[in-house]
């Protein structure tokens, strides 16, 4: 997964670092699996890398990259850059090290024989207004795209 | 020494999937069968499709190469091993190579789940259906890069039709999916299950196959699969993407001999996939016909015996041709050549009417014979259909398919949550 990442923001041609995030996400999908989560796996490889990558693709790909490819590649920031780095990176170490309280009802079950059941049972129970909300953000994005791309309405 | 035997043979006597009992030497051995099984159906299908196609258009097909053109796969074969491996002078090296490895990956790692039997499959995750779905729809990014690395027009462009066309087709193949799955959960602990295995096994506890069950919405949801799987596979009539007369062969344009090889292996594979993931689904993966109403043992002992005969009926085919080639000398080495072939079907068909084999490869010839089925209506609709237009296609599958499976899903739905409300209160 770090070596995807670190593809992905040091080539120079977009289909390449494409081809790296792609990477990284199934990286990302296998981390799930150890961490006990079949279901997310899975449908991480479906959506993210199956789906959401090859419309990425599409549009790098229909856009001329020729001019993007051969434009100087400039880092004038890369103070700022390290020193936000290095602070976030010290915030995951913090809650990593010493934040074991902070989630306690939350610990992880370690099985994963119905691991896909008790997503279901909690997405349409107890996070059922969270689901419908997020599915009608969805709507509005795609009429959204919809009527922006749409010659006459 | 011994410990290795031990490993070995501690698996024989369980009844698990080598993958749930971790044996990592068996589940290799069923890697390989499965790669070999695949393979060689792989080449049986280009031979099988380029004489039936003939036949349908009143032609006879090969009949040079081997008897009746039985060695012209292998002839292929050769033919594509020995071409020039051309790569494009201003094509993207690296994708160029990996694109059809990335295809060829995917086709075949989705077998890693395929249920050709209890416990006859290489590993039973519990999101088996999610897994083949997911590894399957990675090969429309191989095939992108492999349009996109050609650098030359007609492949980006076939390359980005037939990813469009894969990617709309697969949304109403995974609502079919979802109708398939919502039927295995109608059992008494109420839960379903997304493993492959498990969604047989319910089609065998409710005792009827998911294609007639609360008919028609199971056979309305089958009928959304198959033409979804068509068009997911790139085959005729969606084939738009790939047709010789429309876009001088799509997105593998510019690939010849071993790299063509490999994507043509790879359109066969994920035929052969999605054929397996229909027939798990709605046929009764290995289940043989009627296996609960007909359940007495002279019924078994009926249904036992067919794989012999099939293999007995092809020897007999192979006999019967043999006997109509020509007498002509020139002929005589094609005529023992076929009469050879016969006999050895006919030795195989004679092995599986022995009792302990035939207990053992039931669960394999059903499930082989009904994806065989559907490797014909594959070359049956090739055969028949004129091809769909580009935006027909897309029309087709997102303002037909789309609602219709929908529908399907909220029929099936509504009529389970009925049956449960009405006859098990």
């Amino acid at each position: 997964m770090l070596v995807g990442g670190i593809l992905v923001i040091t080539r120079k041609n977009p289909v390449h670092s494409a081809l790296a995030l792609i990477v990284t996400l199934l990286a990302q999908a296998s981390i799930y699996l150890m961490l006990y989560a079949p279901f997310v796996a899975g449908v991480q490889i479906i959506l993210y890398a199956g789906g959401i990558m090859v419309l990425f693709l599409f549009v790098i790909m229909l856009v001329s990259i020729d001019r993007s490819v051969r434009e100087r590649q400039f880092n004038s920031q890369w103070v700022v850059g390290v020193i936000a780095a290095t602070a976030l990176g010290g915030l995951f170490m913090i809650v990593f090290t010493k934040g074991k309280n902070i989630f306690p009802e939350h610990a992880l079950p370690m099985v994963e024989n119905d691991n896909t059941q008790k997503i279901a049972t909690m997405l349409y129970g107890q996070y059922m207004f969270a689901f419908e909300i997020a599915s009608l953000l969805l709507l509005v994005a795609i009429i959204g795209a919809v009527v922006m791309a749409k010659k006459r309405i | 020494m011994g410990q290795i035997v031990q490993y070995i043979t501690s698996y024989l006597s369980s009844n698990q999937t080598p993958g749930a009992a971790g044996n990592m030497f068996w589940a290799l051995v069923y890697i390989m069968l499965v790669f070999a099984g695949l393979s060689v159906a792989v080449i049986a299908m280009n031979w099988l499709e380029r004489k039936i196609l003939a036949h349908m258009q009143v032609r006879l097909g090969p009949m040079r190469v081997g008897p009746h053109g039985l060695l012209q796969p292998i002839a292929d074969a050769i033919k594509l091993l020995l071409k020039e491996d051309i790569m494009p002078a201003e094509a993207d090296g690296l994708i160029f190579w990996v694109a059809p490895f990335v295809v060829v990956l995917a086709a075949f790692t989705t077998f890693v789940v395929v249920p050709f039997g209890p416990t006859h499959a290489i590993t039973d995750m519990n999101i088996g259906i999610l897994f083949m779905l997911g590894v399957s729809s990675l090969s429309v990014l191989g095939i992108v890069m492999a349009g996109w690395a050609s650098n030359s027009h007609y492949p980006l462009i076939g390359a980005l039709r037939s990813s469009a066309q894969m990617v709309s087709y697969e949304v109403a193949m995974g609502l079919a999916v979802v109708s398939a799955i919502l039927m295995t959960s109608l059992n008494a602990t109420g839960t379903g299950t997304l493993s492959m295995i498990g969604i047989v096994q319910a089609q065998q506890a409710q005792g009827e196959w998911f294609i007639f069950k609360f008919f028609p919405l199971g056979l309305i949801a089958f009928f959304i699969f198959a033409v979804a799987m068509v068009a997911e596979t790139n085959r005729a009539p969606f084939d738009l993407a790939e047709a010789e007369s429309e876009l001088t062969a799509g997105f593998h344009t510019e690939y010849s001999g071993f790299r063509w090889s490999l994507f043509f292996l790879a359109e066969y594979s994920a035929m052969i996939a999605v054929s397996s993931i229909a027939v798990t689904l709605w046929l009764g993966g290995w289940l043989r016909p009627f296996p609960n109403l007909l359940n007495n043992s002279t019924w078994g002992l009926v249904f036992s015996l067919c794989p012999g005969v099939t293999f007995l009926f092809f020897a007999a085919m192979c006999f019967y041709n043999a006997a109509r080639m020509p007498k002509h000398p020139l002929f005589r080495i094609q005529t023992i050549g076929l009469a050879g072939f016969g006999i050895a079907l006919g030795l195989i068909g004679l092995v599986l009417f022995i009792p302990a084999v035939s207990m053992r490869i039931q669960d394999i010839f059903w499930f082989s014979a009904k994806v065989a089925g559907f490797m014909y209506l594959y070359i049956w609709y090739r055969g028949t259909f004129p091809r769909y237009r580009f935006d027909q296609l897309m029309r087709m599958g997102w303002k037909v398919l789309l609602p219709m499976g929908l529908g399907v899903l909220i029929l099936t739905a509504s009529v389970a949550l009925l049956q449960q409300k009405l006859w098990h209160p």
